[in-house]
């Protein structure tokens, strides 16, 4: 069987410009960030990204990386509003389509489902139609002939996600509370990628009884990437939580003229092992404490 | 402690009463007053409500603000976000949250404000507002009344649907559309009017009609005379400081106001 090991970079070379791309994970929450890192010191660009954003979102919109950005929200929990976000959106530096939350998860699965569209209600009546000009409605064609949306399916040309255990056939386990849509995410993508705290030979022989955590079939997963403290700044319970500390210091640059410039500078110019270790090293990473919410 | 209660706390008291008699729906108080309330509504009159720990979790003891020391909450069941869009969609939720804005029709704002092409200012984004307005019953909490949060004309971006027959595509299907409750912190009001207009239903102790006019955007709807809003209990004083252990409510209005400021204040009973 195939050995689906790649490292961040060779993930980011399987990658095109103006490709559409997933991000698992919630805000503030199991971002694969270390592969999101790979791509902001690359020259990939003219993204269409669709996400439940949170720092994923804001540095690449801060690096200029998205051209056209699908989401509900975008957001670092604890600070309620992304501010790179933010800053980009209001200099109209990307194409905005904002959904509602259970709108793009319902996107996510019709592509998931290879369908053109599935219906819901969700969205009439609201400004989610003027944001997305394109979105069509349609009759039921049964005797209640109500009108609802057709939500167009959110096909995505790869997508990334972190989970805790991974192995080189592709197997996954996601431990934390909440799997978010990373599930969906992979089913809408041609191709996904999974970065993991901790990467093994047999996730059978290993952890076969954590079997019900696994939340997506190898035949959904293009490769492997072991990236311990791959999820930082964000949480990947039970692992970790996230780092505010550092949230609150990338989110106070967005304040500053060249603030990525320092970030970019202070943070991302070696590679991921640097990065980790200008965080203060992986043991500090992993003794992150999870949040009370 | 004190025998008195600060407007915070009487608001956390009006808020829970929009889940009175709602049967086993999910009780979703986003932010502290609404999250007390929530909890309060479950410890007190509606026992059958359905809360989370904030995350994932099903619980049957409402879990403290803040720092929980000792408490560790007991799983009832599994709620993660996937199956609270289900739960959702379904209708058996009833949520309430602050909006940026809200219009005469209900109509609510998370998004941003100015135009949505090229925004003044970027807030967090639609959120669940179309799915949660469009499915179950929804109310609002509004610590600063003002003609800024209570628009004339319409909010800036439509998030939560509302009353607004204009907005409505011909066919579709308005009928899981259930605004029920806004508390502010000079009244609560709900949309019994003329057609689903607001109406005033309480004043909160020492507040006038006059004053909360003054403070909204568009004409309100008032029935004579005006009940005052109730006071908390000594009972339900006691269940809110022990669900807010470190007094995060105490933050949520501008210099902690008592709640009855006419006269000494003093639980009701």
């Amino acid at each position: 069987m195939p050995d689906k090991t790649l490292t961040a970079a060779g993930v980011v070379s399987a990658l095109r410009d103006g490709m559409t791309l997933g991000i698992g994970g919630w805000g503030a929450r199991r971002k694969p960030m270390a592969l999101v890192r790979a791509i902001l010191r690359s020259s990939l660009k003219d993204l269409t990204v669709v996400a439940y954003g949170g720092p994923d979102v804001g540095m690449l919109c801060a690096a200029g990386k998205v051209r056209r950005l699908i989401y509900g929200f975008v957001s670092l929990d604890a600070i309620a509003v992304e501010p790179w976000f933010r800053r980009a959106r209001e200099a109209g530096a990307f194409e905005a389509r904002e959904l509602d939350e259970g709108l793009l998860q319902w996107g996510l699965r019709a592509a998931a489902m290879r369908v053109p569209f599935l219906p819901t209600r969700v969205g009439l009546a609201s400004d989610v139609m003027t944001m997305n000009p394109e979105f069509r409605t349609v009759r039921s064609p049964y005797e209640d002939a109500e009108v609802l949306l057709a939500m167009p399916a959110l096909h995505l040309d790869a997508a990334l996600i972190h989970v805790d255990r991974a192995d080189r056939l592709g197997n996954v386990q996601t431990l934390g509370p909440d799997p978010y849509f990373d599930e969906l995410f992979a089913r809408a993508a041609t191709r996904c990628y999974a970065s993991c705290e901790s990467l093994g030979e047999r996730l059978d022989l290993a952890h076969g009884e954590d079997a019900r955590c696994n939340l997506i079939e190898r035949s959904h997963i293009s490769g492997v990437v072991a990236a311990p403290g791959g999820a930082h700044p964000t949480s990947a319970p039970p692992a970790y939580g996230w780092d505010l500390e550092h949230l609150k210091a990338y989110a106070a640059l967005a304040a500053e003229e060249h603030g990525w410039q320092s970030y970019t500078r202070q943070y991302l110019a070696g590679d991921e092992r640097e990065y980790l270790e200008r965080v203060g090293g992986v043991a500090r990473v992993g003794a992150l404490p999870l949040p009370v919410l | 402690m004190s025998a008195g209660f600060t407007l915070a706390e009487l608001l956390i008291v009006a808020a829970s009463e929009a889940w009175r008699g709602n049967g086993e729906v999910l009780a979703s108080g986003i932010g502290i007053v609404p999250r007390l309330g929530a909890s309060l509504a479950k410890l007190t009159h509606s026992p059958e409500l359905l809360l989370t720990d904030g995350e994932a979790l099903l619980v049957e003891e409402p879990v403290p603000l803040g720092e929980r020391g000792e408490f560790r909450p007991r799983a009832a069941g599994y709620l993660p976000y996937a199956r609270v869009f289900d739960c959702v969609w379904a209708g058996r939720r009833h949520a309430m949250i602050t909006p940026v804005q809200i219009d005469r029709f209900g109509q609510t704002n998370l998004s941003a404000i100015g135009e949505h092409a090229r925004p003044k200012v970027q807030m967090l984004g639609m959120r669940g507002l179309p799915g949660n307005s469009i499915s179950h019953p929804n109310s609002m909490f509004v610590p600063s009344h003002s003609r800024r949060v209570f628009v004339a004309g319409e909010v800036d971006v439509v998030g939560g649907v509302g009353y607004n027959p204009r907005r409505w595509p011909p066919g579709a299907s308005a009928r899981h559309l259930d605004l029920r409750y806004i508390v502010t912190e000079l009244c609560v009001m709900d949309f019994g009017g003329h057609d689903h207009a607001i109406r005033v239903r309480s004043l909160h102790p020492g507040v006038t009609l006059a004053a909360v006019e003054a403070a909204t955007g568009f004409p309100l709807e008032a029935p004579t005379p005006l009940a005052t809003t109730a006071a908390p209990t000594r009972e339900q004083l006691e269940i809110i400081r022990r669900l807010d252990p470190h007094d995060l409510r105490a933050s949520v209005l501008k210099g902690n106001p008592p709640g009855s400021p006419a006269r000494s204040a003093a639980p009701s009973a």
